[in-house]
């Protein structure tokens, strides 16, 4: 899906990391770890094209984008649940039907707060929201930066549970996170000094 | 298409909850033409004399109040990287900010448009005038606008530099628009005149949604 060579960047003078080469496959889970202004927001950015930055080639080989979850979620504080969901479908132009917007709604934990406004939500059911777009749509490839902050420990199984079932639908994921990833799949992990 | 009328529903749904945003630039506007006569004296020859300059120059510090907001809430909560990152034209999406943005400040104002008139005692004809006018000039201080938004949209107080940037562009169309209605209201023809904001109008709408498109992507590349 995706093959880095020799990608290198550098912020403020800074090098962040050089010589990068790594791969990712079908059903492959990427985990990228590091301490704190390693590097690894950044890496994610310029792998997707939102940091242009950089050094060496990145050439992804999908059908559609892949999906995000950055540091900003992608959420309106002044839309509800539901909105912010259809949302991302219209961003991704994908036809998501209300029955799998609800289903997710359900599996995020998030029953009984679809009209409620994310401005009136807690810090983890907003992430819950934007990881809602993982739920409703299907490209192949996922995108996470620091996906399991802020989710709680009921949370945290389940999306370890989602990361299983799309890697058994052989898609692709690239994460990263300090928590160790319990899922029964090699995990590959790219660390950054 | 469907980007574009789901983002426009969107923006409309978002200003419908927080409405201050969209009522603080009209309040500014009949605030700024209701100071005028108490200012200068409520006398009908004096303030129908500078009536056009008034109502124009009012109408554009109240376009530029909202324009700073165009995109900085979207820059915020990552919507505006996630267009980015979507295959989705940016260009559609910038139109639809634009329309949107028209119809929550350009719109109201022209529907103010005859209200002001009265208060300066501008006559039929130039009140007429002026509504068209503005009819046809707002949409191209959405679309101008826009591109400041967009270029500043990274930066932490962009506000005053959005006015800055933008108000030499504003330039031509102020001076079209109060010679059309000085033109109207000394009885001659102004055909000439809105053939020349139209044509304003259609160009903007050409170029300015690339440029601000391009503003956009430079502004999430970080």
């Amino acid at each position: 899906m995706l093959q880095v060579q020799n990608a290198g960047c550098e912020r403020d003078g800074r090098p962040l990391f050089e010589g990068l080469s790594f791969s990712l496959a079908p059903g492959d889970l990427l985990q990228v770890v590091g301490g704190n202004g390693s590097g690894k927001s950044t890496l994610l950015r310029v792998l997707l094209g939102l940091y242009t930055d950089y050094q060496g080639d990145i050439e992804w080989s999908v059908d559609e984008a892949p999906l995000y979850l950055g540091h900003r979620l992608g959420i309106k504080q002044s839309l509800t649940v539901i909105e912010n969901l259809r949302w991302f479908g219209v961003l991704r132009d994908a036809q998501v039907d209300e029955v799998r917007i609800d289903e997710a709604v359900y599996k995020l934990g998030l029953a009984g707060f679809e009209d409620s406004l994310c401005a009136h939500l807690s810090e983890g059911q907003r992430k819950r929201v934007a990881l809602g777009q993982f739920l409703i749509m299907d490209n192949p490839c996922w995108v996470m930066d620091e996906p399991f902050s802020a989710i709680d420990a009921e949370g945290l199984s389940f999306l370890m549970a989602i990361l299983q079932d799309h890697l058994d639908v052989n898609g692709g994921i690239i994460i990263s996170t300090h928590q160790p990833i319990s899922i029964d799949r090699p995990v590959n992990t790219l660390a950054l000094q | 298409m469907n980007l574009f009328i789901a983002s426009v529903r969107r923006d409309l749904l978002v200003h419908f909850r927080h409405p201050s945003e969209v009522l603080n630039p009209l309040v500014f506007f009949v605030v700024v033409i209701s100071l005028f006569p108490l200012g200068i004296g409520p006398e009908p020859g004096q303030l129908k004399a500078i009536a056009p300059g008034i109502v124009w120059v009012a109408a554009l510090l109240a376009t530029l109040m909202s324009m700073d907001s165009m995109f900085r809430s979207d820059f915020e909560d990552g919507s505006l990287e996630q267009i980015v990152l979507s295959e989705q034209s940016t260009f559609i999406f910038v139109l639809a900010k634009v329309v949107s943005h028209w119809l929550l400040s350009g719109l109201p104002l022209v529907l103010l448009m005859p209200l002001a008139a009265l208060l300066l005692f501008l006559d039929e004809a130039g009140v007429w005038a002026l509504t068209l006018s503005l009819l046809l000039v707002s949409p191209t201080l959405s679309l101008l606008g826009g591109i400041g938004a967009a270029l500043t949209v990274g930066l932490p107080r962009g506000g005053l530099l959005v006015t800055i940037l933008v108000m030499p562009l504003y330039v031509p169309v102020l001076v079209l628009a109060t010679a059309m209605v000085q033109a109207a209201e000394a009885g001659s023809d102004t055909i000439g005149y809105v053939y020349w904001l139209l044509a304003i109008l259609f160009g903007s709408m050409c170029l300015a949604p690339i440029a601000t498109a391009a503003a956009i992507n430079v502004a999430t590349d970080q």
